[in-house]
């Protein structure tokens, strides 16, 4: 077993983990976080993306053990302080960004990092980005919306639709 | 999974030791190994994290090479050649996706050897020199085919020195799906002359396309490749494509690569 200690949503955890613990069964069955979901468990589907050290990672496929002495950021570290949404999480619900919710913790934590980078990322930007995150309801095209418009742009669905 | 013992070695002299042990394994960013190990396709009792050995993480341009140490991320070879040598940093940039170029590693990639992974290409067709815990290996002589290299038991790849050419261009025709490059190609211009190095393709793992290379060499247009035959004998046939699909596809990317450089 290893014991492992890191700062969680700015929070010290410590557990004890198999060499085989992934971080998103740490998350989800040690801390009780379960806004991190398993999809795919192939590194396929992005569902499971957190931060850690600031930078997006499949939490399916990366050993807790690894995350230990790091930081690391889920959905439930992402509201504002007062618990309201945060800009992101509100464009998604304003422009109707997710339809079951499955894949958002990890679409949320993507256009976090994204909009980091490129405060002002064109749509084919958001599109290259999400590469790795897989939405089986919305057929994306309100996600690009939501996180264009949390960008502070505007959102020209014409554009949009004719994509 | 089965269970396995993870060990953190912070100096590669302690890293080679623990992989003296029988059934050890060097991990790395874990982008390919962690699923197959899932997959029980792998099932190491010891795994050798070489991600906490920071002299293996860099990237350090110097006159006319641009030096990346093994455990060195997708995404940070992406920012940080971009200047000295952006036809590798753009295929560094193409990788997987953004949450896989944060993880996975160059000297993973490169001591794997996916017969479709992208790095094998930027390697081969820089003619780059791989460094080693014991010793420097040319491209040229580590890839042995699919999934083999030069690589003994424990050896790890410490390094990799890429001499920064003219200009060069990874065209990739993507597998939708797996995102892998179902047939790419890496053409860099070299003052001695071009080289062509192809992924994806082949049964026997990353190759140069040397007929393109001399023709290129001479003539750097995509007219040069026009009426050359890619043999398809040793091409991977699957459900993606036919051999004879790939061998065309070699060349209509080395085509639209030195159409981009001209």
């Amino acid at each position: 077993m290893n014991d492992i200690k890191m700062k969680v949503n700015g929070r010290e955890v410590t557990g004890s983990v198999e060499g085989r613990t992934l971080l998103v069964e740490f998350l989800r069955n040690d801390l009780r976080l379960t806004g991190t979901h398993v999809g795919c468990d192939t590194s396929q589907c992005g569902a499971c993306l957190v931060h850690v050290d600031g930078e997006v990672v499949k939490a399916c496929s990366m050993f807790a053990a690894e995350a230990d002495g790091r930081e690391v950021t889920t959905i439930e570290g992402m509201a504002n302080a007062d618990g309201s949404l945060n800009t992101i999480q509100q464009a998604f619900q304003d422009h109707h960004g997710l339809q079951c919710g499955f894949c958002t913790p990890g679409m949320v934590m993507a256009a976090t990092t994204l909009l980091r980078d490129n405060p002002k990322p064109s749509e084919t930007d958001i599109r290259e980005y999400l590469d790795g995150n897989i939405c089986r309801c919305t057929g994306y095209h309100n996600i690009v919306k939501a996180i264009m418009a949390a960008s502070g742009q505007e959102v020209d669905r014409a554009a949009l639709a004719a994509e | 999974m089965h269970n396995f013992e993870l060990v953190k070695p912070t100096s590669i002299e302690d890293a080679v030791a623990a992989l003296k042990e029988e059934e050890a394994q060097p991990y790395s960013g874990g982008q390919t190994l962690l699923p197959t190990m899932k997959a029980r396709l792998a099932a190491p009792t010891k795994l050798v994290s070489l991600l906490g050995i920071d002299e293996l993480r860099y990237v350090r341009i110097e006159g006319d090479q641009v030096h990346v140490g093994g455990a060195t991320t997708h995404a940070t070879v992406a920012r940080e050649t971009k200047e000295a040598y952006p036809g590798l940093a753009s295929l560094a940039a193409r990788i997987g996706d953004p949450a896989v170029r944060n993880r996975g590693t160059i000297g993973g990639s490169l001591a794997n050897n996916d017969p479709s992974a992208c790095y094998p290409a930027a390697a081969l067709g820089s003619g780059a020199t791989i460094k080693t815990d014991r010793r420097e290996i040319a491209a040229d002589d580590f890839f042995e085919g699919m999934f083999m290299t030069a690589l003994e038991e424990g050896e790890i790849v410490t390094g990799v020195t890429f001499p920064i050419p003219q200009a060069a261009r990874y065209e990739k025709f993507i597998q939708p799906a797996s995102r892998f490059p179902l047939t790419a190609v890496f053409v860099a211009k070299y003052d001695a002359g071009v080289r062509v190095a192809v992924t994806g393709a082949s049964e026997l793992g990353v190759f140069r396309w040397t007929e393109a290379e001399e023709a290129l060499s001479k003539t750097f247009s995509a007219d040069a490749v026009k009426d050359l035959k890619v043999d398809d004998a040793d091409m991977i046939s699957d459900l993606h494509g036919s051999g004879a699909y790939r061998a065309h596809l070699t060349k209509v990317m080395t085509a639209r690569a030195v159409t981009a450089l001209s």
